[in-house]
């Protein structure tokens, strides 16, 4: 097992497109880290420039001591878990698992005992007989596990594993790698993991660190509750949380505390948010998550009042859709804790919880209320 | 659509209850549709076949009754067709001729399933200098019919001294010479994921061991059908043969059959018509072996679609 350096790592296509901006990112030995961020994000171009399917146009990428940057995928010390699976169709499941090692002229006993080993890992072992296209997609996923496994790689690069499976075996599967990852670790033999995906369920229920990436450049590294608690900036506190963060363009003032302007709305916020920024006035983007919002009858004071204009009703807690000023803010609240269903056209106010609140600068979109914290 | 009702009428029949009087209707309208259905095809099956089938039957009639009757079936079947085609008026025997063939289809089918499955991997899968370029020139010789390069052909063969042997025959062939098949060959790789390709990669294959190991067992459905093509077409040239080789002995079945046409002064039909029949039997025992294999098609099933 061995760490991973990826040194302001560049990427440009012969068109002249730059797929990759310069990224430098550090995966400890033993760490889970998560790739994360929308389509086009260039995070399984990332994936492959560290698998060596993809050449890197600029920088350098580190495997332990070696820098890999011209080693061919196959001597890098990594295995890969491809979005499809990528089996072999005409091999049964058991020369998919030995594929590698018998490339390696590895002698027979130790390539059995190898596939036994992984087969019991993995629990595939009445399937290795099977050929490829008798397995269900699961089954399939779980051969392609056990294809990175048992290599013994120093580096395991998964790229969206789970996204074809249907949800339930997805939530199962996680599970399952996550389980794998800290059994391994236990075991003694850590495995360094990196995991693209689109999907905030899994980067934030895997990942140990989470990288979130938006258009060729890292927006953030930290782990899931550092992300979801303190987002560095806009993007991230957009992009992680569901339903995800209300951000409307806000203006910021400070007379002894803060007050925050929404349209023609101004309300002041105590609660220690005068002590986290780091700028005191200006445009800025106002964000709150939608439970960290109260509803309030109309007319409560330090609150904005609005119009319902959405009611999604989801057995244990609503989705209210509230326009204030044109800008649509998103509510969840728990349904139990209302005595009745607020109805579209109904007025209502909105009290945003202090130390909940997040200030981001309009223009840069960095967050401005982390001092302190 | 959906079927508001099942027109099986194996279904209909296994139910318990009594048919109802819609039920008969219906399973006999479906009964005389498929009668009318199958008759169609039959009768227009016979026609395309009827030539085979009369060429079967008077190559076991005597000489005098092929151009009696119409029918195919022989009235006094004998063997005198078979027994002296394969005589033949040469020193040879039609077994030398079958031979000879067999010596230039061999080297031929898979000296092309060999070069035309490389250079089709070339140009699907890799990016080099001069790639657009040279494929447009591949694609360009498709398009040129055969007979403008057979005059130039044939000066650059007597300039090497290959005349009268069976080089010229299969060497061009064998070095990916035929564009059609490098390009059903691209074609069909294109449709083939590459991601498989890159696992054994990750695997530590290289190119070559991804190409025997990945590559052409997905591309086996393809493959055999290009030797089959190639089998056929090599079984049936007789301008190729008749342009090169000189020389009786090395004469293949195409040209043989012509020969005893040459030959007799009063053709002996029933002699040619067997000897047709069987330079016919290897092109479709081939074609109905390897039809299983090109039917099968194995390139799906490790991707999930």
């Amino acid at each position: 097992m061995a760490e991973l350096q990826l040194k302001s790592v560049e990427k440009t296509y012969g068109s002249g497109f730059k797929a990759v901006h310069g990224i430098n990112l550090t995966v400890q030995e033993g760490e889970f880290m998560v790739l994360v961020g929308p389509s086009g994000c260039a995070k399984s171009t990332t994936l492959r420039m560290i698998a060596g399917l993809e050449t890197i146009t600029g920088g350098e990428i580190r495997i332990g001591e070696r820098v890999v940057n011209d080693i061919v995928p196959g001597k890098r010390g990594i295995a890969m878990v491809f979005q499809n699976y990528a089996l072999y169709p005409h091999m049964k499941v058991k020369n998919n698992l030995s594929f590698g090692l018998r490339l390696k002229r590895r002698p027979k006993p130790e390539i059995n005992d190898a596939t036994q080993d992984v087969s019991k890992v993995l629990e595939i072992e009445e399937l290795l007989e099977r050929l490829p296209k008798q397995l269900s997609g699961g089954q399939a996923q779980r051969v392609a596990v056990g294809r990175a496994l048992i290599k013994h790689p120093e580096v395991f690069l998964f790229d969206e594993p789970l996204s074809n499976l249907d949800a339930k075996l997805r939530a199962y599967m996680r599970v399952r790698i996550t389980d794998l990852h800290k059994r391994l670790k236990a075991e003694g033999r850590p495995a360094t993991v990196v995991y693209v995906t689109h999907d905030q369920v899994e980067a934030m229920t895997m990942g140990d660190r989470i990288c979130v990436m938006r258009e060729g450049h890292i927006m953030q590294v930290a782990d899931p509750v550092t992300l979801y608690e303190r987002p560095a900036n806009a993007f991230v506190a957009g992009f992680i949380g569901m339903p995800e963060m209300n951000l409307v363009d806000a203006v910021l003032t400070t007379n002894q505390v803060p007050h925050i302007t929404i349209g023609d709305q101004t309300i002041r916020v105590d609660e220690g948010l005068g002590e986290r920024l780091s700028e005191t006035t200006g445009p800025v983007k106002f964000g709150i998550r939608p439970q960290h919002l109260e509803v309030c009858p109309q007319g409560t004071e330090n609150a904005l009042s609005g119009t319902v204009t959405t009611v999604e009703f989801l057995g244990h807690e609503i989705n209210l859709h509230i326009g204030i000023h044109g800008q649509i803010f998103v509510a969840v609240v728990p349904s139990d804790h209302l005595t009745a269903i607020p109805k579209r056209g109904d007025a209502v106010a909105l009290k945003p919880i202090g130390h909940r609140i997040h200030l981001f600068d309009r223009y840069s979109e960095q967050n401005i209320s982390l001092a302190g914290l | 659509m959906t079927a508001s009702f099942d027109l099986n009428p194996q279904k209909l029949l296994s139910t318990s209850e009594p048919a109802t009087a819609m039920e008969i209707k219906l399973r006999r309208r479906s009964r005389i549709s498929s009668a009318m259905r199958y008759s169609v095809l039959l009768i227009f099956g016979l026609i395309m076949l009827y030539p085979l089938i009369w060429l079967i039957g008077a190559s076991f009639k005597t000489n005098s009754e092929i151009f009696a009757s119409p029918s195919f079936w022989p009235k006094d079947p004998t063997l005198s067709g078979y027994i002296k085609g394969w005589e033949t008026s040469t020193p040879y025997t039609f077994g030398r001729f079958f031979w000879n063939t067999f010596l230039i289809i061999t080297p031929k089918v898979i000296g092309t399933a060999i070069s035309c499955t490389l250079v089709a991997y070339g140009f699907a899968r890799f990016d080099f200098p001069g790639k657009r370029i040279l494929f447009m020139t591949v694609i360009a010789t498709l398009l040129l019919p055969n007979v403008v390069t057979r005059i130039p052909q044939y000066l650059l063969f007597r300039d090497i001294g290959w005349l009268d042997s069976f080089l010229p025959l299969w060497v061009p062939s064998a070095v990916a010479g035929d564009a059609f098949f490098v390009f059903m060959l691209i074609q069909f790789l294109r449709a083939i994921p590459r991601d498989m390709e890159e696992a054994a990669r990750v695997d530590g294959a290289n190119t070559l061991q991804t190409l025997v190991y990945i590559v052409v067992p997905m591309l086996m459905p393809a493959i055999v059908s290009v030797c089959l093509f190639q089998f056929m077409w090599t079984m049936n040239d007789f301008l190729g043969p008749l342009i090169y080789l000189s020389s009786i002995d090395k004469y293949p079945v195409s040209l043989a059959l012509k020969l005893s046409i040459d030959t007799t002064e009063a053709f002996d039909w029933n002699q040619i018509l067997a000897m047709s029949v069987l330079a016919l039997a290897p092109s479709l025992t081939v074609f109905f072996i390897a039809q299983k294999y090109f039917i099968e098609g194995i390139s799906t099933g490790g991707v999930k679609g």
